[in-house]
């Protein structure tokens, strides 16, 4: 019985699950800091657009709520960079870069951009403060990308293009 | 930091969310501080990872968007069932409740699309780029173009039926 847990723990979680587990709770940390502090549910993919507004006169990127996020967005982003930066450096691994081809990233981000600001939130905002929240729109806007990704990333191994 | 503005200054100013407290954006940082190192140490930051996940050779990720929304659901469902308001801000603490519509459902599957394509997400690139990982620069920068074209998109589409007030 034990022997069949260890095997079935193996196979499903190769690389263990502790720091998959320790990340996700740090990641739950920084944003709970963040709404203590301010109120904020604070999602990665609005700063995207709200950025966008600095230097495009749109309409759209001019809304007030984007105008008076813009700046902490920035030092959100910020805070991810270097906090992401702080923990390779000391643990000596930074500079490593992924070998996904440069064009899945373009189009990939593309589609990303499109999708997280039309569909109001990304892995963070729905995934994280959404789903935390309990709320339906997130369950099921994160259900649904979860299953697309799945089948898009099934088709692209299948179609043997690696990593 | 002082709160008071002159009010002769610009007409159409918008007041900022930070503008509350000297504390907010130092608060802020240090909170992005610890989400990216939660994406580094979780390996997120990296692509390979996440589309290992989506390709079923390692479901350690669950436990990482897990990890997260348990922390989030306690502290959100305490501090909004608390009555109370944010210190920095003044704000009322509120779970995080957005409307569905078709926009969700179709944002979401275009969002999926690009996610299972490239293995990144917007969170996740940022803290790529703090790894030295200089290649998501790709993905950031179509992140941008792609949030630049549903803008500009909504735009011509708002415009076009003017009558209609946007959201």
């Amino acid at each position: 019985m034990t022997v069949t847990t260890a095997l079935l723990t193996e196979l499903l979680f190769p690389n263990g699950i502790s720091h998959y587990l320790l990340g996700g709770i740090l990641i739950g940390l920084g944003t709970a800091v963040i709404y203590l502090g301010t109120g904020i549910h604070a999602g990665a993919s609005t700063f995207l657009e709200t950025t966008l507004s600095y230097g495009s006169k749109l309409s759209r990127f001019q809304q007030p709520k984007f105008i008076a996020s813009r700046d902490w967005r920035v030092v959100f982003t910020a805070g991810i960079i270097a906090g992401a930066a702080a923990y390779s450096i000391i643990l000596g691994d930074f500079g490593w870069t992924t070998e996904v081809q440069p064009s899945r990233l373009f189009f990939g981000g593309i589609l990303i951009g499109i999708g997280t600001r039309l569909g109001k939130g990304c892995t963070s905002g729905h995934g994280v403060c959404g789903v935390g929240s309990g709320s339906k729109t997130s369950i099921v806007n994160v259900a649904l990308f979860m299953l697309v990704a799945i089948g898009v990333a099934q088709l692209v191994m299948a179609f043997g293009v690696t990593p | 930091m002082s709160g008071a503005t002159n009010g002769e200054a610009s007409p159409a100013r918008v007041p900022e969310d930070h503008e509350g407290s000297p504390w907010f954006l130092p608060l802020v940082f240090v909170g992005g501080f610890l989400f990216g190192i939660g994406l580094a140490v979780s390996q997120m930051a990296r692509p390979e990872v996440v589309l290992s996940f989506l390709q079923f050779a390692d479901f350690g990720l669950i436990f990482v968007m897990g990890g997260a929304a348990a922390v989030v659901s306690g502290i959100f469902f305490v501090a909004s069932a608390s009555g109370r308001s944010a210190p920095l801000s003044g704000r009322r603490y509120t779970r995080r409740l957005k409307s569905m519509d078709k926009d969700v459902m179709l944002g979401g599957g275009i969002f999926g699309v690009g996610w299972g394509l490239s293995g990144i997400c917007p969170g996740a690139a940022y803290a790529s780029l703090g790894i030295g990982n200089v290649v998501i620069l790709y993905g950031v920068a179509g992140m941008f173009v792609g949030a630049y074209l549903q803008g500009y998109i909504r735009e011509a589409r708002a415009d076009s039926t003017a009558t209609q007030p946007a959201d």
